[in-house]
C-alpha cells in the first residue's frame, strides 16, 4: 500500500474541512477524486503534507505514519505535488525551477532526472532560461509537473491540473497522467474538476462531497453511476 | 574639482558600509516580509566584537595588521551570525503566523534590548581602540587641495566589492541561493518540494548578520571610535538605503547604501553638515512619494 488514509479530520481555522476521510492508494495505481468546488479535494492533498495537520486519524506513506511530520520531511519521503494554480516560482528561471524541485534528490540523478523531464516536455528545454513566470498557463503548468517530477516521487499528486488550460493542453495533461503511470509506473492521485477525463483514466475513484467520502469504485464504475452522471457528468458541463 | 574627488572618495567609504548593512534588511524583508529593526543593534554588536578581538590581539602582541583583520573579521561574522540567528529564533519566530506588527513591535524591544545588554555590560563612554592602519595613498595634489585615500577607505571598499561579489555569486548561483529565493517567493511551495524553510530563514539571519559583522569591522578600523548607540542611526540610514533601492532587492540595497553614502558627503561638504541626516531622510520621503516601490524595486502587484 502506497498511502492510506484513515479517519483523518482536518480543520481551518473555525472550518471544520474533512470529516473521517478513508482513502487507499496502491502502489502503481491512478486514483482520482472527484467533487464540487469546496467539497475539500484541495485541503485532503494538502493535509498529507500537514497543512492542515489531521486533527484525528492517520496517514500512512509507505508503511510509515506521517500525520505529525513537518512538510519539508514529508516531501523528502517521497510525495510530490503539483498544487493547484501551480505556483511556479515566478522570477525564476525555468531551469531553476526545476533545480528547486531536484534540490532534495539525489544529485546523481539529476543529469538523467532533466533529460526524461526535456523528453516529456521540450518547450521547457527551449525556454529553460526564460523567467518562469513570462510562460503561458498551459507551459506554467508542464513546468509544475516537470518540477515534482524531478524529485523522482514515489507519489505523485496533481490537483486540478487542467483547470484554466486550452483543449490541446488538457489533452496533453491527461496523456502524460497515463504515461507516467504507464511508462514509470508512477503512482498518481489526481484531484479534477473535468470528472469525465478523469475517471476515464483512473484505476480507482472516489467522491467527495462536503468532506467526506460518499462513493468509490473503478473509474467506470463511477462513470456509469447515476448520482456522479447527475452531479458531475451531465449537469456539470464539463464534460 | 579635487575637494569633490575628495568627497566621492569619502563618499563610496561611507555607502560600502551602508550597503553592506542595508542587505539584511532587505534579504529578512524579501524573505519573511518584517522590518528588522534589530539588524542596526546587531551591527553595532559585531563592533563590540570587534573592539574585544582587537583588544585581545593587542594583549598578545600581534603586530601584522593582514593577521589581525582576518582574525578580527572572522571572530566578528563567526559570533554576530550567531546573534542573528538567536534575534530570530527568540523574538520572530514563536510570532510567524500571527499579525503582522507582531514581529515588528518584538524586533523593536530587540533592539532596546540589545542597546541596553551592551550598555550594561560593556558601559556607556565611547569605546577607543589604537588605530589600526594609518596612512594613505595621495591621489593628486593641486596647490590649494591635496586628494587623499586612507589605506582603511582602500580596504573598506576593497572588501565591499569582494563581498558583494561573492554574496551576489552565492544568491544566483548556488542551491542555496536558489532555496533562499524559492522560500521569497512562495515559502508554503518551497516547504512542499522538501526545503526546510526554518532552516532558510535562520540561514538568511545569520547572512544578513555576517555583512553586518564586516561593516561593523570597517567601522572599527575607520573610526577608531564605537558606543552603544551607533546601531541606530546607521540601522536607520541602511534601512533608508534599502527603502531607496527598493526593498526586498539586493542590487537596490547595494545601490541604496552607495547613494546615501554619497548624498551624505556631498552635502556635508558642500551644504551645511549639521543637516545631514535631514537630507538622508528628505531624500527618502521623496522616493517614497516619487516611486514607492524604490529605485530596483519591484512594484508590488499581486496576480492571480
Amino acid at each position: 500500500m502506497m498511502l492510506t488514509m484513515e479517519g483523518v479530520h482536518a480543520h481551518y481555522g473555525h472550518i471544520h474541512a474533512l470529516h473521517g476521510i478513508d482513502v487507499e492508494v496502491q502502489v502503481g495505481e491512478i486514483v482520482t477524486l472527484i467533487g464540487a468546488n469546496g467539497a475539500g479535494k484541495s485541503t485532503l492533498m494538502m493535509s498529507l503534507f500537514g497543512r492542515p495537520q489531521a486533527s484525528a486519524g492517520r496517514i500512512v506513506f509507505d508503511g510509515e505514519d506521517i500525520t505529525h511530520l513537518h512538510t519539508h520531511d514529508i516531501a523528502r519521503r517521497g510525495i510530490a505535488l503539483v498544487p493547484e494554480g501551480r505556483r511556479i516560482f515566478p522570477r525564476m528561471t525555468v531551469l531553476e525551477n526545476l533545480q528547486i524541485g531536484a534540490a532534495q534528490a539525489d544529485p546523481a540523478n539529476y543529469d538523467a532526472d532533466i533529460a526524461r523531464v526535456y523528453a516529456m516536455f521540450p518547450i521547457l528545454q527551449e525556454r529553460q532560461s526564460q523567467r518562469a513566470g513570462t510562460l503561458s498557463g498551459g507551459e506554467q503548468q508542464m513546468l509544475a509537473i516537470g518540477r515534482a517530477l524531478m524529485s523522482r516521487p514515489k507519489l505523485l499528486l496533481l490537483d486540478e491540473p487542467s483547470l484554466g488550460l486550452a483543449p490541446i493542453y488538457i489533452r496533453r495533461i491527461f496523456q502524460i497522467v497515463r504515461e507516467l503511470n504507464r511508462d514509470h509506473g508512477m503512482t498518481i492521485l489526481l484531484v479534477e474538476q473535468n470528472a469525465n477525463q478523469a475517471l476515464k483514466v483512473a484505476h480507482r475513484a472516489y467522491v467527495l462531497q462536503h468532506g467526506e467520502i460518499t462513493l468509490s469504485g473503478t473509474g467506470a464504475e463511477l462513470l456509469a453511476s447515476p448520482e456522479v452522471r447527475a452531479a458531475y457528468l451531465e449537469g456539470g458541463g464539463h464534460a | 574639482m579635487a575637494y569633490a574627488l575628495q568627497q566621492l572618495i569619502n563618499g563610496l567609504t561611507l555607502g560600502s558600509m551602508y550597503g553592506l548593512i542595508a542587505i539584511g534588511y532587505t534579504m529578512v524583508y524579501g524573505i519573511i516580509g518584517m522590518i528588522n529593526f534589530a539588524h542596526g543593534d546587531i551591527f553595532m554588536v559585531s563592533a563590540f566584537i570587534a573592539v574585544t578581538a582587537f583588544t585581545l590581539l593587542a594583549a598578545a602582541d600581534v603586530t601584522s595588521v593582514p593577521l589581525a583583520l582576518t582574525f578580527v573579521l572572522i571572530v566578528s561574522i563567526f559570533f554576530t551570525s550567531a546573534y542573528g540567528w538567536a534575534v530570530e529564533r527568540i523574538a520572530y519566530r514563536p510570532l510567524r503566523g500571527s499579525t503582522r506588527l507582531a514581529p515588528l513591535i518584538s524586533a523593536i524591544g530587540m533592539s532596546i534590548f540589545l542597546q541596553n545588554a551592551v550598555q550594561l555590560t560593556q558601559g556607556a563612554r565611547v569605546k577607543p581602540i589604537p588605530p589600526v592602519i594609518q596612512g594613505g595613498l595621495e591621489v593628486w595634489s593641486t596647490p590649494e587641495f591635496t586628494v587623499q585615500i586612507g589605506w582603511s577607505q582602500l580596504l573598506i571598499i576593497a572588501v565591499t566589492v569582494v563581498m558583494m561579489v561573492g554574496f551576489t555569486w552565492l544568491i544566483t548561483q548556488t542551491p542555496f541561493g536558489r532555496q533562499q529565493r524559492s522560500c521569497e517567493q512562495d515559502r508554503t511551495m518551497a516547504s512542499l518540494l522538501g526545503i526546510n524553510v526554518d532552516r532558510t530563514i535562520s540561514f538568511t539571519f545569520m547572512l544578513g548578520a555576517s555583512l553586518a559583522a564586516v561593516a561593523g569591522v570597517m567601522v572599527t578600523v575607520y573610526y577608531g571610535v564605537i558606543d552603544f548607540y551607533i546601531g541606530f542611526l546607521a540601522g536607520i540610514k541602511a534601512f533608508t538605503a534599502a527603502v531607496l533601492g527598493g526593498i526586498g532587492s539586493l542590487p537596490g540595497a547595494m545601490l541604496g547604501g552607495l547613494l546615501i553614502g554619497l548624498i551624505e558627503s556631498f552635502w556635508s561638504a558642500y551644504l551645511w553638515a549639521e543637516y545631514k541626516d535631514v537630507a538622508t531622510f528628505a531624500i527618502l520621503v521623496l522616493v517614497l512619494m516619487l516611486r514607492p516601490s524604490g529605485l530596483l524595486g519591484r512594484p508590488e502587484v499581486e496576480k492571480v
